[in-house]
C-alpha cells in the first residue's frame, strides 16, 4: 500500500533536483509518444526549443504569452492566499483587455505613453469592478465565489463576443477591407502599441517589466505589510481574525478588488502587446486566465514563484504553437503541453510529500478492512498525527 | 461486514498469573520526533478498576490505542490471556474483546441508540421484532449497570453524559471483556461521575476488566483498585490505591516527578469594588435561532475572580463570545470599566480593555498556522509602534517577541508555528498577548483544559497576579475544583440562565453541582 507524508523538512537541494528531473521524466514519455505517433522526436524538441528559449523571436514570444499568464496567476495567488477561490481571471481579464482597447481607441491622437498609461488603468479599473461582483456577494451574502466567478467568465466572454460579431459597437471595425468581409475589432492607434525593447535579440515586452514589478508589489505585500499580515490570519482562521476584531468583509472585497485588477491589466497587455484590438475568438482560444490559476498552483500561491511558473507555460505555450502543422496533429501539441505540465506538478507535489511503501503485515490479514466507525476514525487520527500540517490550510473563508 | 470474524493471532507462551487477562511488556511506540511511549509495562487482573495516570504528553493516549489496535507498536509484547497477541487492527482488539472509548465519542448523531450499538455488525438490518428484542436488552442491561439511556432517542438529542453511556452499552453488547475509557469524566457533572463510578464498579464485580485513564487524582481513589503512572512514556510505578501512605500528594509527586501544588487563593476577597464588566439582562441566540443565554446580569469587580461554571453546553460559549462581540445580542448591555460594548463589535471590546483567552484556544484565540510572532501581534499590528502607514515594523515585534517568550517562559522560537506548541505553551503565549494588552477585564474559558499539572499552575498563578493589577478576571470553567479554589464569587449557568451567584467561602463542590444540573438554585 503506497502512501503519501508531509514531509517535515525540505531540502534545498530536492527542491532544484525535483523540477529538473519531472522535466527529464516529462521529456523521456514524450519521447515514446512522439515515436509512436511516427514523428521525429529530434526535430521536434529542436523546434520546440528554438520556438521558445533559444531564437531571439522564440523567446520574444515566450514573453508575450507569458506575461497575461503571470498577471493572472498573481491574481489567483492573492484570492488563493486568503481562501478565496477566485476562479474569475479569465473573465476579469476579458473586461480588462475590452476597456484597454476603448480607452485606446479613444485617446487616439494622444501620446503613447498617456494611453498606455490610460490602458493599463482603465484595465485594472474594469477587472477589479468584474471581480466585485463574486466579492460582494460572498462578502455580504455567503454566496460560492467560485460558480459566480466562473459564470461570470462566460458572461464577460459572450458579451465581448457581442461587441465585435453581433453588434456595431465602438470596438468592431467597420471600415477596413478585412472588417468588411469578417467582423474583427477596430486597431488601437499604432503609437500606443506596447514597446518590446530588445535586449540580447530578444524583445523585453513593456507587459512583462510591469508584471515583474506586480509580482515584486504582490510579494512585499503580502510578506510586509499589514495587509499581507491581515490576509493571513484571515486564511488560517476565519473565527481567528473576527476574534481579532478585523473586518472580514471589508478585507474579502479589499482582495478580489487587487486580485481582479491583475487580471484586467493582464487583458490590457494582451490587448498593447498582441493583438492590437478587442479580439474575443483569440482571447477565448488561449484562456490566459485558467492558465494563469495553473501557474499560481505550480508557483504554491508565492508571488515570486507564480512568475516564474508562468515563464515556464509560456515557454510550453510558445513552443507548442509552432509545430502545428501538417504532419504534426493539434492534439498532439496538446498532449505535449499536458505531459510537461502533469510532470512538473506531480514533482512539485513531491517536493511537499514523501511516497511511503506500505507492506502489508501478513498474508491473509487485511489490515485496511475497516468497516467500523471507530476504526476509520481513529486512523484517519493516526495519519493527521504522522502528518503534521496537513492538510495545508485552504480553508474558505466565510463571510463576516 | 461480511468477513468472517478476525480471530486474534496466538501463540503458546503462557504467563504464570492466570487472573491476568492482559499483560502488555515493553511496549514502545514512536512518532517522527516523539517518542510516546517507551518500554512501558501494564497488566490488567480480571474484574480490577486500573488506572493509567499521567500528565498530558505522558503517552495515556498512544499507549490506549496502542491496546485498542490503532496503533502498531514499534517493540514490546501484548499478551492477553498469557497469550501473545497481535493486534493490528481495532477489529483484532475487538475479537479479543478490548474496548477504547475515546474522549471524542464515535457516535454516529444522526442515527438513534440501538442504530448505533449495532453499526458495523451483521444484524445491521433491523426488522421490527428484532428492534424491540434489541430495545429490551440494552434497556435490560443499562438498567443493571445504572446507565439508563432511551434506546430510541437520537444521538445528538443526548448529553455528553448519556452518549457515553452508549458508547459503555455499546462495548458491552459487542462483549466486551476489558474496556478502556479514556478520561471519561472530562464531559460529566459530579452527579453524572457518581453515576458512571456506581455503574464501572458493577461492571468490574462482574467481570470485566477496566482500564481508567486519568490525570484527576481523586477520581482514581474513588473508583480505581490499582493505578499504573506513566511519565514521559515510561511507566515508572504501579501501586494498590488502598495500599498505607498512598494518597493524592504522594500520586502527583510520582506523575510529575517533583513537588507541585497549584496556585490556590487563600483568602477570596469580598469587599465590594468597582465594577470591571458589568452585564445586564444580556440575551442572545444560537446560529439555529434557539435562545440560548437569557437575561443574565451579574458585574465582576477589579481585583476579582468570578468563576462563571456549569455544565458545558448551558450558554456559557454563546454568553462568552456575545461579551466578546462575536456575537449579536438581542437584548442587554455590557459594559467594561463603565464604557458601553458596541454590539457585535469586537474591536470596541478589545479597544475598551476586555482581553479574551477563549475556549477555542487554535482556531479562535490563535492561528495555528502562523508563527508566535504573528499571534502576538494578532491584535495589535495595526498601529504604532508595530507598523507605520500599512508597513510591519519587523524588528519592534521582534523586540516584543523576545521579550514575551522570556518573560511567560514559552517553550518555542519567534518563528515556530503555535500549531506545533503543547496545549500549555500555546496557552501561554495567548495570555501572553492578552495581558500584554493592559486590560480592564480578562475573560477566559475553560483556560486549563487540557493542560498538564504544570502548565495549569502556570495559568492559574497568571489569573491571580492579574488580579493584583487591579484586573476583573471572569473565569468560565466547568471544573469545579479550580472553580473553587481560584475565585471569590461564582455564578452558576443553567439553560442559559445564571441560576445563582455565590460567595466562594459559601459553596462546596456538591451545591454547585445541584445547581448546574438545575435543581437547586
Amino acid at each position: 500500500m503506497i502512501r503519501f507524508e508531509r514531509r517535515l523538512t525540505t531540502s534545498l537541494r530536492l527542491r532544484l533536483a525535483v523540477p529538473v528531473g519531472s522535466l527529464l521524466v516529462a521529456f523521456l514519455i514524450i519521447t515514446i509518444v512522439l515515436m509512436v505517433s511516427h514523428v521525429s522526436p529530434w526535430s521536434t524538441y529542436r523546434s520546440m526549443v528554438s520556438a521558445s528559449i533559444t531564437s531571439g523571436a522564440g523567446l520574444s514570444e515566450t514573453f508575450v504569452v507569458a506575461t497575461p499568464i503571470i498577471l493572472t496567476g498573481l491574481c489567483a495567488a492573492m484570492a488563493f492566499r486568503m481562501g478565496i477561490y477566485n476562479i474569475g481571471g479569465e473573465g476579469q481579464l476579458y473586461m480588462g483587455a475590452m476597456a484597454a482597447s476603448g480607452v485606446a481607441l479613444e485617446l487616439r491622437g494622444s501620446p503613447g505613453f498617456v494611453i498606455i498609461i490610460a490602458m493599463t488603468v482603465a484595465a485594472a479599473l474594469a477587472g477589479a469592478v468584474w471581480s466585485l461582483i463574486p466579492g460582494v456577494l460572498r462578502a455580504f451574502f455567503s454566496t460560492n465565489e467560485i460558480l459566480v466567478s466562473l459564470m461570470l467568465n462566460y458572461v464577460a466572454g459572450y458579451f465581448i463576443s457581442y461587441l465585435i460579431f453581433d453588434s456595431r459597437s465602438y470596438w468592431r471595425d467597420l471600415t477596413s477591407a478585412a472588417g468588411q468581409i469578417y467582423p474583427i475589432g477596430k486597431a488601437i492607434p499604432a503609437n500606443s502599441w506596447w514597446p518590446a525593447p530588445q535586449i540580447g535579440g530578444a524583445g523585453i515586452p513593456l507587459g512583462l517589466m510591469l508584471a515583474l514589478v506586480l509580482t515584486i508589489a504582490s510579494a512585499i505585500l503580502l510578506r510586509r505589510t499589514t495587509l499581507g499580515l491581515k490576509i493571513r490570519i484571515t486564511a488560517g482562521s476565519v473565527t481567528a481574525a473576527r476574534y481579532a476584531g478585523l473586518k472580514v468583509r471589508r478585507l474579502i472585497i479589499v482582495v478580489m478588488i487587487l486580485s481582479g485588477a491583475l487580471a484586467g491589466i493582464a487583458g490590457a497587455a494582451q490587448v498593447g502587446s498582441a493583438s492590437h484590438a478587442l479580439d474575443p475568438a483569440g482571447l477565448e482560444q488561449v484562456q490566459y486566465g485558467y492558465a494563469g490559476i495553473v501557474a499560481a498552483a505550480l508557483g504554491t500561491f508565492d508571488p515570486v514563484l507564480v512568475f516564474v511558473s508562468g515563464l515556464l507555460l509560456g515557454a510550453i505555450t510558445a513552443a507548442g504553437s509552432v509545430l502545428v502543422g501538417p504532419s504534426f496533429p493539434n492534439g498532439l501539441v496538446g498532449t505535449i503541453e499536458w505531459i510537461v505540465l502533469f510532470s512538473v506538478i506531480s514533482g512539485a507535489f513531491l517536493v511537499n510529500y514523501r511516497l511511503r511503501w506500505r507492506r502489508r503485515r501478513r498474508s491473509g490479514e487485511t489490515p485496511d478492512a475497516e468497516s467500523d466507525a471507530t476504526g476509520v476514525g481513529a486512523q484517519l487520527e493516526q495519519t493527521l498525527v504522522e502528518r503534521p500540517g496537513f492538510p495545508p490550510s485552504a480553508q474558505v473563508a466565510r463571510g463576516g | 461486514m461480511s468477513d468472517p470474524p478476525v480471530q486474534p493471532a496466538q501463540s503458546s507462551d503462557v504467563t504464570s498469573e492466570d487472573s491476568l487477562v492482559l499483560r502488555a511488556v515493553g511496549i514502545t511506540k514512536s512518532f517522527p520526533g516523539v517518542l510516546a511511549n517507551d518500554r512501558v509495562d501494564f497488566e490488567l487482573r480480571k474484574g480490577e478498576i486500573h488506572a493509567l495516570l499521567g500528565e498530558n504528553g505522558s503517552g495515556k493516549t498512544t499507549f490506549s490505542k496502542t491496546l485498542a489496535g490503532l496503533y502498531a507498536p514499534d517493540a514490546g509484547t501484548i499478551y492477553i490471556d498469557g497469550h501473545a497477541t497481535a493486534l493490528p487492527s481495532p477489529r483484532h482488539a475487538y475479537a479479543a474483546g478490548i474496548f477504547l472509548i475515546q474522549q471524542n465519542f464515535s457516535l454516529v448523531e444522526r442515527l438513534t441508540v440501538v442504530e448505533n450499538i449495532i453499526l458495523g455488525l451483521k444484524e445491521a438490518s433491523l426488522s421490527r421484532r428484532k428492534h424491540t428484542v434489541l430495545v429490551a436488552r440494552i434497556e435490560e442491561e443499562s438498567h443493571r449497570y445504572g446507565l439508563e439511556v432511551d434506546p430510541d432517542a437520537y444521538v445528538w438529542q443526548l448529553s455528553m453524559g448519556e452518549r457515553q453511556r452508549v458508547e459503555i452499552i455499546k462495548a458491552l453488547y459487542r462483549n466486551a471483556r476489558i474496556l478502556i475509557l479514556d478520561e471519561p469524566t472530562t464531559v460529566l457533572t459530579p452527579q453524572e461521575c457518581e453515576q458512571l463510578f456506581a455503574g464501572l464498579k458493577r461492571l468490574a464485580s462482574e467481570g470485566t476488566s477496566i482500564i481508567f485513564i486519568s490525570h484527576k487524582l481523586p477520581e482514581i481513589f474513588a473508583v480505581c483498585d490499582r493505578v499504573t503512572i506513566l511519565r514521559a512514556g515510561r511507566s515508572v510505578a504501579t501501586a494498590d490505591t488502598n495500599e498505607a501512605g498512598m494518597n493524592p500528594h504522594h500520586l502527583a509527586e510520582m506523575m510529575i516527578g517533583r513537588e507541585v501544588a497549584l496556585s490556590t487563593r487563600e483568602a477570596p476577597r469580598t469587599e465590594e469594588g468597582q465594577e470591571a464588566l458589568f452585564l445586564d439582562n444580556v440575551t442572545c441566540q444560537n446560529e439555529f435561532g434557539r435562545t440560548v443565554v437569557e437575561n443574565v446580569t451579574f458585574s465582576v469587580r477589579k481585583g476579582e475572580i468570578f468563576g462563571l461554571t456549569g455544565v458545558s453546553g448551558n450558554g456559557q460559549r454563546e454568553l462568552a463570545e456575545a461579551i466578546a462581540g462575536l456575537r449579536r445580542r438581542s437584548a442587554g448591555t455590557v459594559l467594561v470599566d463603565g464604557r458601553r460594548l458596541a454590539d457585535g463589535d469586537p474591536k470596541d471590546a478589545i479597544r475598551s480593555g476586555l482581553a479574551y483567552v477563549p475556549e477555542d484556544r487554535l482556531g479562535t484565540g490563535l492561528v495555528p498556522e502562523l508563527s508566535i510572532t504573528d499571534n502576538l501581534v494578532l491584535k495589535t499590528a495595526w498601529s504604532r509602534p508595530y507598523s507605520r502607514f500599512g508597513f510591519i515594523d519587523r524588528k519592534a515585534i521582534k523586540e516584543l517577541t523576545a521579550k514575551l517568550i522570556s518573560d511567560f517562559d514559552v517553550a518555542g522560537q519567534p518563528q515556530t508555528p503555535v500549531g506545533q506548541l503543547s496545549g500549555g505553551n500555546a496557552q501561554k503565549v495567548l495570555l501572553a498577548r492578552e495581558l500584554t494588552s493592559r486590560p480592564k477585564v480578562l475573560m477566559a474559558g475553560t483556560p486549563t483544559r487540557g493542560l498538564d499539572v504544570a502548565a495549569t499552575e502556570g495559568v492559574r498563578r497568571l489569573l491571580i497576579e492579574a488580579t493584583e493589577s487591579d484586573i476583573g478576571v471572569l473565569l468560565i470553567s466547568e471544573d469545579l475544583d479550580e472553580v473553587l479554589e481560584l475565585c471569590d464569587r461564582i455564578g452558576v449557568m443553567y439553560k442559559g440562565r445564571v441560576v445563582g451567584v455565590v460567595e466562594r467561602d459559601r459553596a462546596t463542590a456538591n451545591s454547585l453541582g445541584l445547581m448546574m444540573t438545575g435543581i437547586a438554585t
